[in-house]
């Protein structure tokens, strides 16, 4: 495991309004994450938790308010990693190709090496010629996973990474996510319910409409937080 | 990683991942293909005729296969949201554009290259001497053809009717470019062949000024 080489950066929401047309997906949304958390955001369908996603990111912009990494305001995609709900590799690459590619245009050095690392920590190591069409959903997040993991993130972003996954996929996300959360990486992940993933969670945020209405970092409080969602 | 070596990298992946499914080449090169030959039959292709009339609808049948290509060319890339994972990687935008009209203007010429002994065939006409200036005709109208639809299949991809919206744009802002690769090529095919460097400057000028304003303009064009 060798995310998070870079010390962890922080967020920092300021008041952000996100709208399409009328409607508001984001409204007035202050929220802090410390460098080295892992929060679950929780909400119902449309909440504004792929938004908050995205805008992390740099995929979208505010309408209003701002968005700082442990004080910056500038882009910071080169340390980010992003894992959205489509895998964002192209199926008529091989695991491989798709992973050269990204790594030639983020500049990862030695990237054979590190994408040889990466295909047999996600555990695609003997499938690495295999064109991405040809993969199960699961293994088509472990290709999207490594992906994100390419440059040595020191901040992910997870749109509800175990969506169309299997009980054992699941598991095997599980580990990989609580590595990641060990070494120091910045975790902000969507979940939809209460799972194995959320329990790595160490703060959950539940949004409605847009805004925060639950912020907890007590254990004992995540399963509310999930359950109200419906999980 | 700087702008150029970005381009090319993904001016690679597309032109790997088209030879590999060559869904977009087959398709072009069939259809342009049944329009020359269908033009062919509207008149008895004379000499005179083929000079007058051929290279309009030569044109006109690779602006139809510009239209198919360049259609794809952004919705490609929103089947798994590769667009958005391109924007995280590349340090400037404008390589994404850049391999984009890279690819669109190479597929495009090969199009227009493997029709050029079809029509020559079928419309009595020989480009025999001319072929250096052919080719920079159709260098230059392509990659117009190439730097504007570019940028209007990105505009067109985010919005509704996309499929509709892309050859309404497209056919207008074209015409120029379409007049004066259809003039240069007529003087070339002419009795006395001749370039027309008014023409040819007329295509130098339209694809920098495009170019430019792709340059300025096309990370607003990405964005959601």
């Amino acid at each position: 495991m060798s995310a998070a080489a870079e010390p962890s950066i922080g967020l920092r929401f300021e008041k952000v309004d996100k709208r399409y047309g009328a409607v508001y997906a984001l409204r007035n949304l202050t929220l802090a994450i410390a460098p080295g958390e892992c929060v679950a955001l929780a909400g119902r369908n449309g909440s504004g938790k792929t938004t908050l996603l995205r805008i992390a990111s740099c995929l979208t912009r505010p309408t209003r308010g701002t968005l700082s990494y442990s004080g910056v305001t500038e882009n910071q995609n080169s340390k980010t990693g992003f894992v959205a709900h489509a895998t964002m590799v192209y199926d008529e690459l091989t695991a491989e190709e798709n992973l050269l590619f990204f790594a030639k245009l983020l500049g990862v050095a030695n990237r054979r090496q590190r994408v040889e690392q990466l295909l047999s920590e996600v555990g695609l190591g003997e499938r690495k010629d295999s064109l991405v069409r040809t993969f199960s959903r699961g293994m088509r997040q472990r290709v999207a996973i490594a992906r994100a993991l390419l440059a040595n993130p020191s901040l992910l972003l997870f749109d509800e990474p175990a969506t169309g996954l299997d009980p054992e996929a699941t598991a095997w996300l599980t580990g990989y996510l609580r590595k990641l959360r060990d070494s120091g990486c910045t975790i902000l992940m969507s979940l939809h319910g209460e799972s194995e993933v959320a329990r790595l969670a160490t703060r959950a945020v539940r949004l409605d409409a847009g805004s925060v209405v639950a912020d907890t970092r007590s254990g004992a409080t995540f399963q509310s937080i999930f359950s109200f969602v419906g999980g | 990683m700087g702008l150029l070596s970005n381009a090319a990298a993904l001016l690679g992946k597309e032109v790997r991942t088209e030879f590999r499914s060559r869904e977009l080449l087959s398709t072009t090169i069939v259809f342009v293909l049944i329009v020359v030959v269908l033009f062919s039959f509207t008149f008895d292709p004379t000499t005179n005729e083929s000079h007058r009339f051929g290279p309009g609808l030569l044109w006109l049948a690779f602006l139809f296969a510009a239209s198919l290509m360049l259609q794809t060319c952004f919705l490609r890339e929103q089947v798994n949201d590769t667009l958005s994972a391109l924007r995280l990687a590349v340090s400037d935008p404008f390589a994404i554009f850049l391999a984009k009209i890279g690819a669109n203007t190479l597929f495009l010429l090969l199009t227009e290259l493997l029709m050029l002994p079809v029509f020559a065939a079928l419309f009595n006409v020989s480009f025999r001497g001319q072929l250096p200036g052919i080719l920079l005709t159709f260098f230059l109208g392509s990659l117009g053809i190439s730097v504007a639809g570019t940028a209007l299949a990105a505009i067109s991809a985010q919005a509704r009717m996309r499929e509709l919206l892309l050859p309404l744009l497209l056919l207008p802002l074209l015409a120029p470019i379409l007049v004066a690769s259809t003039e240069v090529t007529i003087s070339l095919m002419a009795p006395e062949p001749f370039m027309q460097w008014k023409g040819i400057g007329f295509l130098v000028v339209f694809d920098v000024v495009f170019l430019t304003a792709l340059w300025l303009f096309g990370e607003y064009l990405l964005e959601e």
